[in-house]
């Protein structure tokens, strides 16, 4: 038998919850806001408290889609890549970098969404970054 | 205290009478719910105190509950105060727990504790550790009620308005546990608008708590707009102790009058 509560940051948004991801054998059961936490003092909001419902989620998608004659079909890393960087090369090149935008992100690592935005801006050459929320 | 409690836990784990016990550990400067096992190490046992008393108490009788669905054969022991054992009467009576696989380990609340809570019993039947402080008169509900009703009218509209519907009260509740959720139910609160229905939503949750809140106050403290729940549900305890002579949790046995079908019970 392996119960656990693990603290982790909640990956919704920026503030930065604390909570506990339960979890019995491997399986994450419940999150609970943790109370010692400075950030949010046992509270959370509707996301943080639902934090462990996605995570093993069997609609999660595992491997990148490609829309090919109007469905979307798994294909590889390489294949994706390959594909998302000749349509970006050729959006640039056709119209100007202020044709492509960037959206942040709050699930990702600070570090993440430093190159992301760099990429925008050093790669692309283009200041429109935003972040997801103001999707 | 800390002390015996260790004790009595490792005495309960080397003898094998119980699979595992419930309780709250201090690790990396915060307190967090724990399963201690055979062989596990008891020093970072934690009653739920960081600043002051019972500041970092934690739902252990929902995770007693999570366990025992996943091991229903199995025994498990529990750190509880005088709310958490009214909490445990309630999830006996409710068929959610059975006594037989629960073991208690009491604890007194102290008096500070009391007082901020305003709670009636801060010490469980079964204690095995504290001195037991002295109960709290229910004065709130009564200054809540002083008002006029207009006034009380106006403060629970703004209070309800405050409302987030982040369904912490209900997710921290150890005495929620239906898979099924009025809360979640269409025809009563649509999907996804803010503000909440008012007063609907706070009121079937009230409803839903009238024979069970044992009055932990924990809905109160996971609450992020601030909204007196612990209050309201004083309230809806008040009028089933007042009609019924019925208070969850205070007797091992009692059914609740609402699960009875026929008369009145006598008082």
């Amino acid at each position: 038998m392996d119960y656990r509560n693990t603290l982790t940051t909640c990956t919704y948004c920026g503030c930065g919850c604390n909570l506990f991801l339960e979890s019995i054998d491997g399986k994450l059961t419940g999150t609970t806001p943790c109370k010692t936490s400075p950030v949010n003092e046992g509270k959370l909001c509707i996301k943080g408290w639902n934090a462990h419902a996605f995570v093993q989620s069997e609609r999660r998608l595992k491997k990148p889609l490609l829309r090919k004659n109007g469905e979307l079909v798994e294909v590889s890393w390489d294949e994706a890549l390959d594909y998302a960087a000749s349509r970006l090369k050729d959006i640039r090149k056709k119209n100007n970098p202020d044709a492509v935008g960037f959206f942040a992100s709050a699930k990702v690592t600070n570090e993440e969404n430093y190159l992301m935005q760099k990429f925008a801006r050093a790669g692309m050459g283009t200041n429109s970054v935003d972040h997801c929320a103001r999707l | 205290m800390i002390d015996q409690v260790k004790q009595k836990i490792n005495d309960l784990l080397s003898n094998g009478s119980v699979k595992g016990v419930v309780a709250l550990v201090h690790t990396n400067g915060n307190v967090a719910p724990c399963l201690y096992q055979k062989g596990d190490d008891l020093d970072k046992l934690c009653l739920g105190d960081t600043d002051s008393a019972g500041d970092a108490r934690y739902p252990l009788n929902k995770v007693l509950v999570t366990l025992s669905r996943q091991y229903p054969d199995e025994v498990f022991g529990v750190l509880v105060r005088g709310c958490d054992e009214r909490g445990l009467y309630g999830l006996y009576r409710l068929n959610q727990l059975d006594p037989e696989r629960v073991v208690p380990i009491g604890i007194a609340c102290p008096q500070s504790l009391a007082l901020q809570c305003e709670c009636k019993k801060p010490w469980p039947d079964d204690m095995m550790a504290g001195e037991t402080s002295e109960g709290i008169d229910q004065k709130g509900v009564a200054n809540a009620e002083s008002n006029s009703h207009s006034e009380r009218f106006s403060y629970w509209k703004g209070q309800f308005l405050k409302c987030v519907k982040c369904y912490g009260c209900r997710d921290i509740c150890p005495m929620c546990f239906c898979r099924e959720c009025s809360l979640e139910c269409e025809d009563l609160v649509s999907k996804g608008d803010l503000p909440v229905e008012i007063p609907v939503f706070h009121l079937v949750r009230a409803m839903h708590m009238a024979d069970r809140c044992i009055d932990c106050g924990l809905c109160d403290e996971a609450c992020p707009a601030d909204i007196p729940l612990r209050l309201l549900y004083k309230k809806t305890a008040q009028i089933m102790n007042t009609e019924f002579g019925f208070t969850s949790g205070i007797k091992k046995y009692e059914k609740s009058p609402l699960s009875l079908m026929g008369p009145a019970p006598e008082k």
